[in-house]
């Protein structure tokens, strides 16, 4: 089938950038959207032009590299999966796409369609772990018993890969759900509970620093999350958020 | 406490427990509204009361205007915020795709609502104060009535207080749950609180709409 792409452009960080039209032909309904861009940068190499830069790494919907913003949604048309899961059978022949880098003031682009999502990784150094030390004395943790539906909770949670479709989804770019999944999936176990308080407060507070937007539950994100991580963390977050608070 | 004030979650909260406060207003003000079509005197009763008494003039309505005060630029502040942290706007951005349109649009259902309430302000509020303290006339138990329906006579001003109270409808679709989940309530309660707000969303400005237009086509014959 043939494709007709509209790509965002942009040098470097500090150059700006545009849309450029691409058509390409041939496309089978069975390549990946990342198959996809691939010929179309062979085509550009061999054209001696600057292909494309896009993330990616695993292309198996698990590391949450890729950040593509497809026609207007995070990761594309389709349902849980990232963008590397999509493929060209979601489009029709003669189809326009528009591909974006995900946008947020917290999220720069470096080049093209790729974007700096270090906020998220100072977000989960502000809190997302457990003071556990692993030297050789390390309990095992089915010792400590734990409600299933607790368990099912946290696991859910964890299941977070960070890709930041959340935030790209989000009218306001509001870093809440991410945040809120790094925060339950401590808060739902007893392992989590002893730094629970400081966890929470200081996760919030580097997303705040960051300059993600504010939260105005739209549900957007919990659509858009290839994960399907839900709501009910945000609301878990703000309650344990406002209990560490009026506690400390 | 010094973070509760600064941060993100906090002001939602406040955003959240001031609406909620004006839900709670708005079943009053419907509710003595309502007796103004199904009998004049315990409408002249009640405003009356609530014109008068000093719990009421002194207290309750102070308390009312910081309210509203605080959810309008609590939310004015969050809108500017939220701007801020996208700078560069999607080429294409399909939010109708994963979220209903009303609550994208907060900002410009409540900013109607708003100016709404800068009419009704005038209609009603600034009308009573002069009333009261700048021409101070004596007290006149049977008056509210009278004046309330001749409001509605003229035609704009009946459509004005429809449209805006569809607006508020909208506005209150979403915003009614959506303060459970900002103040970190969403379990299995959750769904009911929803079709609680969807019925709240819709009886209460159509109740309103009602009363504007059974005084417009009844009007008072001298």
């Amino acid at each position: 089938m043939k494709i007709y792409l509209k790509i965002w452009r942009q040098k470097d960080a500090s150059t700006k950038g545009k849309i450029v039209d691409y058509t390409l032909d041939g496309i089978e309904g069975d390549m990946s959207f990342l198959e996809m861009l691939d010929i179309l940068n062979e085509d550009l190499i061999s054209k001696g032009e600057v292909p494309v830069e896009f993330d990616h790494d695993c292309r198996e919907g698990i590391c949450g590299t890729c950040s593509l913003q497809i026609n207007g949604r995070p990761h594309g048309p389709d349902r849980l999966i990232t963008a590397c899961q999509l493929h060209m059978r979601s489009f029709n022949d003669g189809d326009t796409i528009v591909i974006e880098p995900f946008r947020a003031k917290a999220f720069p682009v470096i080049k093209d369609l790729i974007v700096d999502r270090n906020a998220f990784e100072r977000i989960q150094q502000a809190g997302g772990f457990i003071s556990v030390n692993t030297s050789g004395n390390t309990i095992d943790a089915n010792t400590i018993p734990i409600r299933k539906e607790n368990a099912d909770k946290a696991f859910n949670a964890a299941a977070c890969i960070g890709c930041g479709a959340c935030v790209a989804a989000c009218k306001n770019a509001s870093a809440m759900l991410f945040t809120s999944a790094k925060v339950s999936q401590f808060a739902l176990l007893p392992q989590g509970r002893i730094e629970a308080m400081e966890r929470v407060q200081n996760m919030v507070r580097q997303m705040d620093l960051e300059g993600f937007g504010n939260c105005t539950n739209t549900g957007a994100c919990e659509v858009e999350c290839p994960k399907g991580i839900s709501l009910e963390n945000i609301a878990r977050m703000n309650r344990e958020y406002l209990s560490a608070s009026l506690k400390g | 406490m010094s973070s509760l004030i600064k941060s993100s979650i906090a002001r939602k909260v406040v955003m959240a427990l001031s609406g909620l406060f004006l839900v709670l207003f708005l079943v009053l003000h419907v509710t003595i509204n309502l007796t103004s079509v199904i009998s004049p005197d315990t409408f002249n009763e009640w405003s009356h009361f609530m014109g008068y008494n000093g719990l009421v003039q002194y207290i309750m309505q102070p308390i009312l205007i910081i309210g509203v005060i605080v959810h309008f630029v609590m939310g004015i502040v969050l809108e500017l915020q939220n701007m801020q942290a996208r700078t560069i706007k999607y080429t294409r951005y399909k939010g109708a795709a994963n979220s209903p349109w009303v609550s994208r649009n907060m900002i410009i259902t409540g900013l109607v609502v708003l100016a709404f309430l800068g009419l009704h302000f005038y209609d009603f509020w600034i009308h009573e104060m002069t009333y009261k303290y700048i021409e101070v006339h004596p007290e006149d138990p049977a008056r509210y009535y009278t004046e309330t329906v001749e409001k509605f006579a003229p035609i704009w001003r009946t459509v004005l207080y429809i449209i805006s109270f569809g607006l508020l409808s909208l506005h209150l679709w979403h915003g009614f749950a959506s303060s459970f989940q900002s103040m970190g309530l969403n379990n299995k309660y959750t769904p009911y609180i929803k079709s609680f707000t969807k019925a709240y969303a819709l009886v209460v400005p159509l109740v309103f709409v009602f009363i504007a237009i059974y005084h417009h086509l009844n009007p008072i014959t001298h």
